[in-house]
């Protein structure tokens, strides 16, 4: 018999999502096309009921014998990453309409996929987080490829898929690894057993499985592609939902199945973390598109995450919740940006489009300058707050090179946020960007607002929320 | 005046002005004729010049509430902001004496900009706004990480003013001086992390008190010296502000120096020294020696530069090496001394960049070559320069004497040798100064263009008079300023001894 009440409260917001999901299958085989247009609010609806039931759900439970375990920490996760997607969505509509590939299933896509991201937050157990990755995966390889008609996004849909599939793959085999050595599936039930060699083997081909969904170097070189490849509202969704749940999730099977051998991976997590944050910015320095620099900038960050991940969950655990909140967010906005460059009836990508911005469009200007100073660091912007928290982690912690590595790392960030300041503000104008969305006007300025200043003013309360989050974890 | 919050309301009253403009802008924006938005333009301007005025009239209400007799910090407010770093802010004898400076200079570069900035004057105004809140935060923060906050956030609006609105190479410097100072203020940054987690709080008068072992004092000292030399600057990381100044416009090259050079000099009171006095001993010898090539050399590279904004940011350069004299002197004479320079110097600089300006606008030029024999169309700019020039080399009388003379006789009690290096730099300040003035002003006019020069305006004379009485009045009584730092500065050198 199985008790109705624990599932509801481990992973109602999954269930949600997975209703909703089923829902819009059926109200697209009845309403064909007509579906279509209203879809995009279903789907926005759809994931910020879910963001809201995360939050009536915040303590978390178990169900399914300890298949799912959610705490307040993953339900932390879980709001953020529902919530963004939810914007995300909402901004996507305009793109697609114009070129036209305006389907509903785009959106049941995304709630899919949002469902995943919710089935790994939830995860206690290796099976369900195989399963919840797949989900994700799969879904993902999908929107990569959802501008069908052209060769780019094809191309980054089959990349994706390939390079993917090996990481999954990698991430199975090391399952199974630690499920032989330890004898059990079970987050809890690995923690308590006794370490050895296989385990170790295991868990860093976990690692390097993980890894590359997150896209830590040096797992990361499908990042640029994708992101440049996929339709640009893809590559926003990627860029903040997903990103949240993956490197959150990243840190809980750290946390939780390997928390008392965190001696035998810190190393291992602190040179991908070191090594992400290098190629990611000095990758990102010569980069001519928009959509490839912000894929190797998100390198970076993931790099600065894996920082706090690294410092272990006393030091770092509520650091990393706090820089990933800002820094999906930022990241929303500047993909949001990107939509907006629209010029002749297409996209423009190169950097060297944005030339006085400016004078053309000030407010949009000024909410992008914010939101790359905030990205890279600099006060008084909110970003500023994510970096030192993760500073303050990797001090706290013991790993004074990683310091180091954030300080050079950061200042290399500059050189390339800078050139995209610069562009906006210095450069001669050009031709007027088309009119855009009003929904894609506003993700970019209220995400301006709230990465650059609210995150600024207010940082102490996002700071114990996220202590408090941190609370849930099994200490 | 009660709880008012005053020093809050100057910190963030240009803020909210910039806000207002930018707000107002965007409502009344449409397509506009030139003529129209030249008239935009003016009305951001006059716009602009209130709101600093009314932030200058707030600090002086500011300094008629602060008690001069009490050493400590005075209307400090405190409102927590992130766990143990709060947004504290306050004054003292230090850091009031740079507000005024701050905020009676910022009305002076928005009208000096009336008639030289001709395009995007809103967005000019707004910079000028946010980065008169940054200046002001930095010397009211009473909490290093808000410290370290605004004094970062000043890069932005600096970066924009100096990428849109300078001269021929203006990206090249604006990144320049954008990266050279950032590379500088993230040592600092990790200095900051470090304090704030041996000491547990971020409070500066908590950290002032706080013991920190020899060793840590060392690399902390060495990481705001990384900041604070690229700021003031010292040799050999000063080589971002010829640059800059060259690029920037009159108005920015008049904050740069009057303002920003500041909070270097600023910075080493307030924290290198109190906070790491072993360490400050320790290098005691390596700053004279850096002030003191600092001086020397950049006296003779200024001598031979043929560009005149140049000329004076070198010789800023080298005024600013007596300011390090002064501090590290360790003694009163040299702290007061050094004070005294760096608000002396910031209204010399100041006017030395806008008497350059007055000509560069009418010929768009600044060669020294291009000019000569000034003074037969230009008397009462003559004078003016004439003055400036005096200032600028120590002639007694004015405020540039004093602060030469006191971080000289400070640098002596400490170090015969490095009070007679910094003597050499005012003989050579008589040589690059006096060349520049003979060869701009004396002679006949040879360039036929200067023919029909114009004496200097109402507006300009409104800018630079004011500037050239304060010269006079500190030069005759310099103890309108000492009376104020005074307690300060004892209190500065009594923590270096407690601490």
């Amino acid at each position: 018999m199985l008790d109705y009440t624990a599932m509801i409260l481990a992973i109602g917001p999954e269930l949600w999502l997975a209703a909703a999901g089923l829902l819009g299958v059926l109200l697209g085989a009845l309403l064909k096309d007509r579906f279509n247009r209203i879809s995009f609010t279903y789907g926005a609806l759809a994931l910020f009921g879910a963001a809201a039931l995360s939050l009536l759900f915040y303590q978390g439970g178990e169900a399914f014998g300890g298949l799912v375990r959610t705490n307040t920490f993953v339900n932390f996760a879980k709001f953020v990453s529902f919530a963004i997607g939810g914007f995300a969505l909402m901004m996507s509509e305009g793109f697609l309409r114009r070129h036209d590939t305006i389907r509903y299933e785009f959106v049941l896509l995304t709630i899919f996929a949002s469902f995943g991201i919710g089935i790994i937050l939830s995860a206690s157990d290796l099976m369900t987080l195989y399963m919840g990755i797949e989900t994700l995966s799969i879904s993902s390889y999908v929107l990569a490829a959802f501008h069908r008609d052209s060769a780019r996004s094809s191309e980054a849909g089959l990349k994706y898929y390939v390079l993917g599939s090996l990481a999954s793959g990698i991430l199975l085999y090391g399952a199974s690894l630690v499920y032989g050595f330890s004898g059990t599936t079970n987050f809890a039930g690995i923690s308590a057993a006794a370490p050895s060699i296989g385990m170790m083997f295991g868990m860093v081909l976990m690692i390097v499985g993980l890894g590359f969904k997150i896209s830590a170097a040096p797992m990361h070189i499908w990042t640029p592609d994708v992101y440049e490849g996929a339709p640009t509202p893809v590559g926003a969704f990627f860029a903040s939902a997903p990103k949240m749940a993956t490197v959150v999730v990243f840190a809980n099977v750290m946390f939780t199945a390997f928390g008392d051998i965190m001696d035998q991976w810190q190393l291992v997590i602190a040179i991908i973390a070191g090594m992400s944050m290098l190629i990611g910015s000095f990758g990102a320095l010569t980069q001519m598109n928009i959509k490839r620099l912000l894929g190797y900038s998100s390198v970076a960050n993931v790099g600065y995450a894996l920082v706090a991940v690294a410092a272990g969950p006393a030091a770092g655990g509520s650091a990393l919740l706090i820089f990933m909140t800002i820094y999906v967010v930022s990241s929303l906005g500047l993909f949001a940006g990107v939509l907006a460059m629209r010029r002749r009836g297409g996209m423009v990508e190169t950097i060297d489009e944005l030339g006085g911005l400016m004078s053309s469009r000030p407010w949009l200007a000024i909410a992008w300058t914010i939101l790359l100073f905030s990205i890279a660091g600099l006060p008084p912007f909110g970003g500023f707050f994510g970096k030192w928290v993760v500073f303050n982690a990797s001090l706290e912690g013991g790993l004074m090179p990683l310091a180091i590595i954030l300080v050079i790392s950061s200042i290399v960030s500059f050189g390339y946020y800078l050139r995209i300041v610069k562009v906006i503000w210095f450069d001669e104008p050009k031709e007027r960007f088309e009119t855009i969305d009003r929904s894609v006007t506003i993700t970019v300025l209220v995400t301006a607002l709230v990465s650059g200043i609210l995150f600024m003013v207010f940082i102490n309360q996002l700071a114990s929320w996220a202590n408090t989050a941190m609370l849930g974890l099994p200490s | 005046m009660g709880g008012f919050p005053i020093i809050s309301a100057v910190v963030l009253l240009p803020l909210l002005g910039a806000l207002i403009i930018m707000a107002v802008r965007t409502a009344t924006s449409g397509s506009f004729t030139k003529e129209e938005a030249g008239r935009e333009g003016r009305a951001a301007l006059l716009a602009g010049m209130i709101i600093s005025s009314a932030t200058f009239v707030a600090s002086v209400v500011a300094f008629l509430t602060f008690d001069i007799g009490t050493a400590g910090y005075q209307l400090v407010e405190q409102y927590s902001w992130y766990g143990a770093i709060s947004y504290k802010v306050g004054v003292d004898g230090l850091s009031l004496p740079l507000i005024l400076l701050t905020t009676f200079l910022t009305p002076i570069c928005l009208l000096a900009s009336w008639n030289s900035i001709h395009t995007r004057v809103t967005e000019y105004v707004v910079a000028f706004l946010v980065l008169e809140t940054f200046m002001i935060g930095v010397f009211a923060a009473l909490d290093i990480v808000l410290f370290y906050v605004f004094f970062e956030a000043g890069l932005i609006p600096m970066f924009l003013i100096i990428g849109i609105w300078g001269g021929k190479e203006k990206i090249y410097a604006a990144f320049k001086f954008f990266l050279y100072t950032l590379l500088g203020s993230l040592f600092m940054l990790v200095a900051v992390v470090y304090m704030f987690q041996a000491a547990g709080s971020s409070d500066i008068e908590i950290l002032e008190t706080y013991a920190f072992s020899p060793q840590a004092q060392t690399w902390l000292w060495l990481a705001f010296l990384a900041s604070f030399a690229v700021k003031l600057p010292m040799w050999p990381v000063h080589t971002w502000l010829p640059d800059a100044h060259v690029q920037a416009p009159t108005a920015g090259s008049v904050i740069l120096a009057s303002v920003l050079l500041k909070m270097g000099g600023y910075g080493f009171l307030r924290f290198s020294v109190p906070m790491f006095p072993d360490a400050s001993q320790l290098f005691q010898p390596v700053m004279f020696a850096l002030a003191v090539i600092a001086i020397v050399y950049t006296s003779l590279v200024a001598w031979r530069q043929t560009d005149m904004k140049k000329l004076i940011a070198y010789s800023s350069v080298a005024h600013m090496g007596f300011v390090t004299l002064g501090i590290f002197s360790f003694n009163e004479t040299g702290v007061q001394g050094a004070m005294f320079q760096m608000i002396s110097h910031g209204l010399i600089s100041g006017a030395l960049f806008l008497i350059v300006g007055v000509v560069y606008d009418r010929m768009h030029t600044r060669e020294i070559a291009a000019y000569g024999g000034l003074v037969n169309r230009m008397p009462v700019y003559a004078a003016l320069f004439m003055l400036f020039t005096m200032a600028n080399v120590g002639l007694p009388g004015t405020s540039g004497f004093v602060g030469e003379i006191l971080t000289m006789v400070g640098g002596f009690q400490a170090s015969t040798w490095a009070a007679a290096g910094a003597a050499l730099g005012v003989i050579f300040s008589a040589i690059y100064m006096l060349t520049l003035y003979r060869r701009v002003v004396f002679g006949e006019i040879t360039n036929p263009a200067l023919n029909g020069i114009r004496d200097l305006n109402v507006i300009e004379l409104v800018c630079i008079v004011p500037l050239a009485l304060l010269t006079l009045l500190f030069g005759v009584a310099p103890n309108l300023i000492f009376n104020v730092t005074e307690g300060a500065a004892n209190r500065i050198l009594s923590l270096m001894v407690g601490g």
